[in-house]
């Protein structure tokens, strides 16, 4: 079956969605099993069309629930071929069975992730509830902060996922209507440079491959259950990172766009910084530049590697700095936010453990505005010239009624 | 196998059916095949039985009820002859012998203990229709 190659011009107005669903096709992705869910559906869709329209050679599978869509993404997989699918929120958190057994059966699947708010109450918006919740999968999760992003990220994932030193299914996030729903510049590569980057689907250990048959999917109890996650661990501890790391650098040589495992602006001399991840990157930078001009070295930092966690980078990029504002946009359930958490992990034990507090902000897609962010920084200026934390550790911004703060 | 360490095994919960390549292994019998220590045939499950089918060749009419509807492969046919039962994998359901259509059955169901000499010495006989 011949598909037909599409004409794209160097810069597209493509929004999140679009972008991710272009990636699919240049991709040459082989099966799409997939379910719809507000905001991430256009990306399946797209990808639907594009196959309809004969610019793909694949397999759309419909399926009656999330559950269902990563199931079939799993035979798919474990058969031998190129896989992807996109979700939110509910739909993500059906498929959380499922996810542990792509991860745990080493099947390489890009799961285009749009961040969306987890119900009760129900709620369309973005946050990072789906993200978080998808934390300790075991999954690669990759982070962008625009639709320009979440079409390159899709290429880092299919070539780091896909690696057979790595062989573990990677998500790629964006965040629900910010990105996903935002038409933004998106500069292409043409269809034979973006499939080059990440070339044909190399299968290991596939269902197809006749003359060395496989089971997958086995059951183990505790004599060799704690061996293959122990296994599975070393790997996202020790080989997804340098992957991740040679695949930026070979992006940057192709298209001349730089990414990071940690993105650092304006962090070389920075006393106050935000750290944060999604499209709250971009608005903190736009505010530390305004910082700046009113002498207060201010510098952000944002993940774009949630999971595996980059500790040592964290540290790498976070030395000499004062004092650190993590900002979770997720509910956190009774105890301090995930990023606050890893941040004070990564830390604990630097000589410069820098003054840490946290914000939880944006939950159901309530804006963060860059007001919020200049009172943060002009916080944390205060929390330098104190030498302490003078806030409370968590603090919730955007939210009415009195002022809520805990610990 | 049993104490490999967390590095010492092919990733991702996958078992190999067979050591090394196999070619046409459906016109392989099974005793020709080079089943992998993971694979299940290697493992016996006999110790599931409380009843178990003893055959007896003689009223077999080499029909191939039994090996087409055993769930577990347990009857060995060769060259469309019965030769009798996989004891390591049959886990004594009894499906063999409720669909052996001769008369007497060539399968019959014991208690897991019984002895088959003597279970064959003893076989019922050929069951007269009253008219």
């Amino acid at each position: 079956m011949a598909f037909d190659k599409m004409e794209l011009r160097e810069t597209e107005v493509w929004d999140g969605n679009f972008a991710a669903a272009q990636a699919l096709r240049q991709a040459q992705v082989d099966v799409v099993a997939a379910y719809p869910i507000t905001p991430s559906t256009p990306i399946v869709e797209g990808y639907a069309k594009f196959l309809a329209d004969g610019y793909v050679e694949g397999e759309f599978v419909m399926v009656e629930s999330e559950h269902a869509a990563m199931s079939g993404c799993i035979g798919a997989a474990a058969a031998g071929g190129r896989v992807a699918t996109a979700t939110s929120s509910q739909g993500f958190a059906l498929m959380v069975e499922t996810l542990y057994q792509a991860s745990g059966m080493r099947l390489p699947i890009v799961l285009n992730v749009v961040n969306r708010a987890l119900a009760a109450p129900l709620n369309v918006n973005g946050d990072h509830s789906d993200m978080y919740l998808g934390r300790d999968s075991g999954w690669i999760q990759l982070d962008s902060y625009s639709p320009q992003e979440a079409y390159d990220l899709n290429f880092i994932a299919f070539k780091v996922s896909e690696d057979h030193d790595v062989r573990l299914p990677c998500m790629v996030h964006q965040d629900g209507f910010m990105t996903s729903h935002t038409a933004q510049g998106v500069k292409t590569m043409d269809d034979d440079t973006a499939y080059g980057f990440i070339g044909d689907y190399k299968p290991m250990n596939d269902m197809l491959d006749f003359d060395h048959p496989v089971t997958h999917g086995v059951q183990t109890e505790e004599d060799w259950h704690f061996e293959h996650k122990s296994r599975q661990h070393n790997d996202l501890m020790t080989k997804v990172m340098p992957k991740v790391q040679a695949a930026f650098d070979d992006f940057e040589k192709l298209t001349g766009r730089k990414y990071n495992i940690v993105e650092s602006y304006d962090m070389d001399d920075a006393d106050v910084t935000v750290l944060c991840m999604g499209t709250s990157v971009e608005t903190a930078r736009e505010v530390a530049k305004e910082m700046r001009a009113k002498g207060i070295k201010a510098g952000v930092v944002g993940i774009r590697v949630f999971r595996p966690f980059p500790f040592e980078q964290i540290k790498e990029a976070l030395k000499g700095v004062k004092a650190i504002a993590t900002l979770d946009r997720s509910a956190p359930g009774g105890t301090v936010g995930a990023l606050f958490n890893e941040i004070a992990g990564a830390l604990y034990n630097t000589d410069d453990r820098a003054l840490l507090s946290g914000y939880i902000y944006g939950l159901g897609g309530r804006d963060l505005t860059k007001a919020h962010l200049v009172d943060l920084y002009t916080e944390l200026q205060a929390n330098v010239d104190a030498g302490k934390v003078t806030t409370p550790l968590q603090q919730f911004i955007g939210v009415r009624g009195p002022k809520l703060s805990f610990l | 196998m049993q104490n490999n360490g967390w590095n010492e095994f092919e990733i991702g919960a996958m078992l190999r059916s067979f050591d090394g390549e196999v070619k046409d292994i459906a016109t392989t019998v099974q005793e020709d095949r080079n089943y992998s220590n993971s694979n299940s045939f290697t493992a016996s499950v006999a110790d599931w039985r409380i009843e178990k089918p003893i055959f007896h060749k003689d009223y077999c009419i080499d029909c191939q009820f039994c090996w087409i509807f055993c769930p577990d492969i347990s009857i060995i046919s060769r060259d469309k002859k019965m030769i009798g039962i996989d004891m390591d994998h049959c886990k004594g359901c009894g499906i063999c012998v409720e669909v052996c259509p001769t008369n007497p059955k060539s399968l019959l169901m014991f208690p897991e203990q019984a002895d088959e000499e003597t279970e064959l010495a003893g076989w019922p006989e050929k069951d007269k229709e009253e008219k």
